[in-house]
């Protein structure tokens, strides 16, 4: 189990360094962030010593190493527009993002695998087909539109719920609601489907001419097994939720990193840009790797194997 | 007369909607007595394994399943209470089906599936179920029981495997095993010792056993009394030293002939066309099609069981009239 | 590969080929269905709602005559006057041709690459695969607001950026096939009998790979509609004056609380679209699996 996990953490490493240096890359090709930052009328004089007083008059490797350095001890530079600390705006931002990821993921999953028992229990009756219809809803249209239509039901016409901004849990409600439904409804089919296959399996034939209950095969048997494609997947849909994430926190004026990393990008802050990035593929990478952990200690097959 | 342990008649299995119903097991019955090890042959497609599982209501999402009288011990299997048939699988029933590694559960370890059992039907405490999961595996020839309890059904070979199931099966002290296929899946150099494992557990404890294969030459060894079917129906049950003497049923002669290499040369080897997805309900017998002594009556009418001799039962029209020239007639 | 017939049976492929050949017909006959010009601004028939009637001078010159004088705007007008059904009839030229587009590029580039590091492996392989890894390592739409914003919008941006986003699929499917052929002793045999590398890729690899990429173009181009949409209500898709259904609901998103109709319309369009295209591929999966080609 030990040198899996290490072989794992390595590659881990080095694909972090490669999404930093791509992003470095692409990010200085976007454009001088100089003539963003000074006006109109500065002189070309002017605009090299803000170059040379902000290092971008360096060689392009030479500024990657720095940052590489610099990030390694959590410093991620100044923002251009803003003149704070990186690091600092991610830090305040960050929470509110995770607030809202957490909250989106832990419903998609928890009201995922739930429906999903339920539509595979009630195959082919209301439940199953209701199930159904909320899952293809939520594949077919933008996640955002389902947010705003939402927002028109909820917030406008029955005047429940918030429009926008965060606060308290009335204001969760709704962005939560809209980033977990695409996920919901793919883990709700997935888990069905892989209940249905538990459920016609010998084990759990096996188990029922035991003398078991139906509610003891279930939740003994059928649950643990259902598990499995539920956790590969899962780990899949966070990175898909991250990225929809993005649109999500601005729909509902969530203040997250989302928000801020759209309006870096449209301003060509890209120290912000390339911080968030930073931090977002390092926690994906987090993610991956628990999940792959996750798996080896469900299905104890998978540990023999490296 | 004592009564049967079992006592079977007119079941019948179906499966499929209103539109497409299709019969796989039609009107049959048997008995079987304490203490009996009965052997129920036929090929795939016979309905064998079926006829078992619907005892415990274990058939597939879709099957129907009915029966004149389905009576274990006295008590109608059919008409127990969901409560009452719990009661009765693993503890009074037990099975021990055909592919040990698709039996067991792959994420739990063989010492939970063991002593579920134990906690399910005795209320044993987990320590006191241990201890018994322990004396199991001891009695199915399982070495160092208490590591083995910790490990995963990957982990064990075929043989130990199948092992590991009849453990199962008899930990809710059954009185009647039913055993399906037990050795198919397993190398023909473990075969013998499962074989020889389950006969000896029987004589220890009493136990009735139901054998269900294919393989006839095992029935041989082993059986009192056989039932040979074939497309849903029961078309021979004899005493097992009757029958291999002198099969009354075509078919049943026909596999004797196989396993005796002096088939008849008029019937058509029963494994060179494939058994046809014919329902097994249509009217005619059902063996017509490939027997040597089919005539116009077992094409168009079913036939009927019939007693001979006081003990054997077989199921068709050229017997009657003497005319068949299987030996012994 | 027996394409038709057998794609009618499941109800789903059939009611998912229904909806793709309407919102294909749509897109097609849309200068004919189209009542209004989509482009052409009218402030003074700002944010009409659904069945409400302009001024009959709103009508615009070259539409049909009969609806020049009725000037219904079925389903309202936007926040410079534009007539919503028209933008959203013409809007289903733009998803489809943008979604296709980036699907075919897609599909030709991860090929190219699925084939190239198969067959020769290597170092070729290695760092594909790495780039792979790079690339999904972190979401998708993120750096697809970086790149389009670092280098500029428009449609080309957005069908190239589009189709990087499923590229990586194809490599894999065309990779795999190619490493079994590779075992399976053609190339050796070709080569004996003279063939080049291409020839080998065309003739025998091709063919087989066709009927996955066909079920992986469908749910492709279902992504790029979805992803296009949310790249232009950001701001930074396509150019917010062209009749997309993505800048449609970029538009109405300022006035979602006084005319909610400019929000919901390109959304139902957007639905339909790419249900239409996913049950048409899920049917095709349906067909092609049991063949056993997995």
């Amino acid at each position: 189990m030990f040198s899996f996990a290490i072989g794992k953490l390595l590659r881990a490493a080095t694909v972090l360094l490669g999404v930093s240096f791509l992003t470095f890359i692409i990010g200085h090709a976007s454009g001088d962030p100089v003539l963003l930052m000074v006006r109109g009328d500065a002189t070309a004089q002017q605009k090299a010593d803000l170059r040379h007083s902000l290092g971008l008059d360096r060689p392009v490797l030479a500024q990657y190493v720095s940052y590489v350095g610099n990030a390694l001890r959590g410093d991620l530079g100044i923002s251009y527009r803003q003149r704070i600390a990186v690091g600092q705006l991610i830090r305040l931002r960050l929470p509110n993002s995770l607030e809202l990821a957490g909250a989106a993921f832990t419903t998609a999953i928890i009201l995922g695998f739930a429906l999903g028992i339920l539509a595979a229990l009630n195959r082919d009756r209301v439940v199953d087909h209701a199930v159904a219809g909320l899952s293809i809803l939520g594949q077919v249209v933008p996640g955002f539109w389902l947010g705003l239509m939402l927002v028109l039901l909820f917030a406008v016409h029955w005047q429940i719920l918030p429009v926008s901004g965060s606060g308290d849990l009335a204001h969760l409600v709704l962005p939560a609601v809209t980033l977990a439904l695409p996920t919901l409804g793919r883990m709700a089919r997935l888990v069905r489907a892989g209940m249905l296959d538990v459920l016609n399996s010998d084990y759990i034939r096996t188990a029922r001419a035991k003398g078991l209950s139906e509610r003891q095969v279930l939740l003994g048997h059928a649950a643990k097994n259902a598990l499995l494609p539920l956790v590969t997947q899962a780990g899949l849909e966070f990175g898909d939720m991250v990225g929809s994430a993005f649109i999500i926190e601005t729909v509902f004026a969530w203040p997250g990193i989302g928000r801020m990393v759209v309006n870096a990008v449209l301003q060509r802050d890209f120290l912000v840009v390339q911080g968030c990035v930073l931090v977002t593929a390092a926690g994906f990478v987090v993610i991956n790797l628990t999940v792959d952990l996750l798996y080896a200690w469900i299905d104890p097959r998978v540990r023999g194997r490296s | 007369m004592s009564a049967s342990i079992l006592d079977v008649e007119g079941l019948s299995i179906s499966f499929g909607g209103p539109a497409r119903r299709k019969q796989v097991v039609t009107d049959v019955s048997f008995k079987v007595e304490r203490g009996e090890a009965l052997g129920i042959v036929g090929e795939s497609g016979s309905g064998k394994t079926l006829t078992m599982l619907s005892l415990l209501r274990l058939l597939p999402r879709g099957a129907d399943a009915r029966a004149v009288r389905a009576s274990f011990d006295g008590r109608d299997l059919f008409s127990l209470t969901p409560a009452a048939l719990h009661n009765v699988r693993g503890r009074e029933i037990a099975v021990v089906f055909q592919d040990p590694l698709t039996a067991l559960n792959p994420v739990l370890t063989i010492g939970r599936q063991i002593t579920e059992v134990l906690r399910l039907h005795f209320r044993s405490s987990a320590t006191d179920a241990r201890r018994r999961a322990v004396e199991l595996l001891t009695s199915v020839g399982i070495p160092d029981p208490p590591l083995r309890l910790r490990q995963y059904p990957h982990e064990f070979s075929g043989g130990m495997r199948q092992r590991v199931t009849i453990a199962m099966a008899l930990a809710g002290e059954p009185r009647l095993l039913i055993a399906d296929e037990p050795t198919t899946a397993l190398d023909v150099t473990v075969q013998a010792d499962i074989v020889t494992l389950i006969q000896r557990l029987q004589r220890e404890k009493g136990l009735t056993v139901i054998w269900v294969t294919h393989d006839l030459a095992l029935l041989a060894r082993i059986a009192d009394r056989v039932l040979v079917m074939y497309a849903g129906r029961v078309v021979e049950d004899a005493p097992a030293g009757k029958l291999f003497a002198a099969p009354k049923h075509p078919y049943a002669r026909t596999l004797l002939g196989s396993i005796r290499q002096d088939a008849p040369k008029r019937n058509r080897a029963a494994s060179s066309i494939p058994l046809t997805a014919a329902d097994a309900g249509a009217a005619g017998c059902p063996f017509a099609p490939r027997c040597a002594e089919a005539r116009e009556q077992c094409r168009n009418v079913s036939p009927v069981l019939k007693v001979y001799g006081g003990d054997t039962r077989a199921a068709c029209w050229a017997l009657d009239d003497g005319s068949t020239r299987g030996p012994g007639s | 590969m027996k394409f038709p017939m057998s794609l009618y049976r499941s109800p789903q492929t059939r009611t998912g080929l229904i909806l793709l050949t309407f919102v294909v017909v749509v897109a097609l006959a849309a200068p004919l269905l189209a009542p209004f010009s989509p482009v052409n601004v009218d402030p003074s028939a700002r944010l009409l709602p659904p069945l409400s009637r302009g001024l009959a001078s709103s009508a615009q010159s070259g539409a049909p005559a009969v609806h020049a004088e009725t000037a219904l705007h079925l389903l309202g007008t936007d926040s410079v006057g534009r007539d919503v059904l028209s933008r959203l009839i013409y809007g289903s030229r733009l998803s489809l041709t943008v979604g296709f587009l980036a699907v075919l590029i897609s599909a030709v580039f991860g090929s190219l690459v699925g084939s190239l590091s198969g067959y020769w492996g290597g170092w070729v392989e290695a760092s594909s695969a790495w780039l792979i890894d790079v690339q999904l390592s972190f979401p998708f739409l993120l750096l697809a607001i970086f790149l389009l914003g670092a280098l500029g919008g428009g449609t080309l941006a957005v069908v190239l950026v589009l189709a990087l986003g499923t590229w990586v699929n194809y490599a894999r499917i065309v990779r795999a096939q190619v490493l079994s052929i590779k075992n399976q002793g053609y190339v050796e045999a070709a080569h004996a009998t003279g063939a080049g590398t291409l020839r080998i890729l065309f003739v025998h690899i091709l063919p087989n790979t066709l009927s996955p990429i066909c079920v992986v173009g469908s749910f492709s181009m279902a992504l790029a509609i979805l992803t296009e949409a949310g790249l232009s209500f950001l701001g930074v898709g396509l150019d917010p004056s062209t009749p997309s259904w993505g800048t449609m609901l970029n538009d109405g998103r300022d006035y979602l609380l006084t005319a909610w109709w400019i929000a919901t319309m390109p959304g139902i369009a957007i639905g339909v679209t790419v249900l239409g295209v996913t049950l048409f591929g899920e049917g095709l999966r349906e067909l092609l699996d049991p063949r056993g080609l997995r």
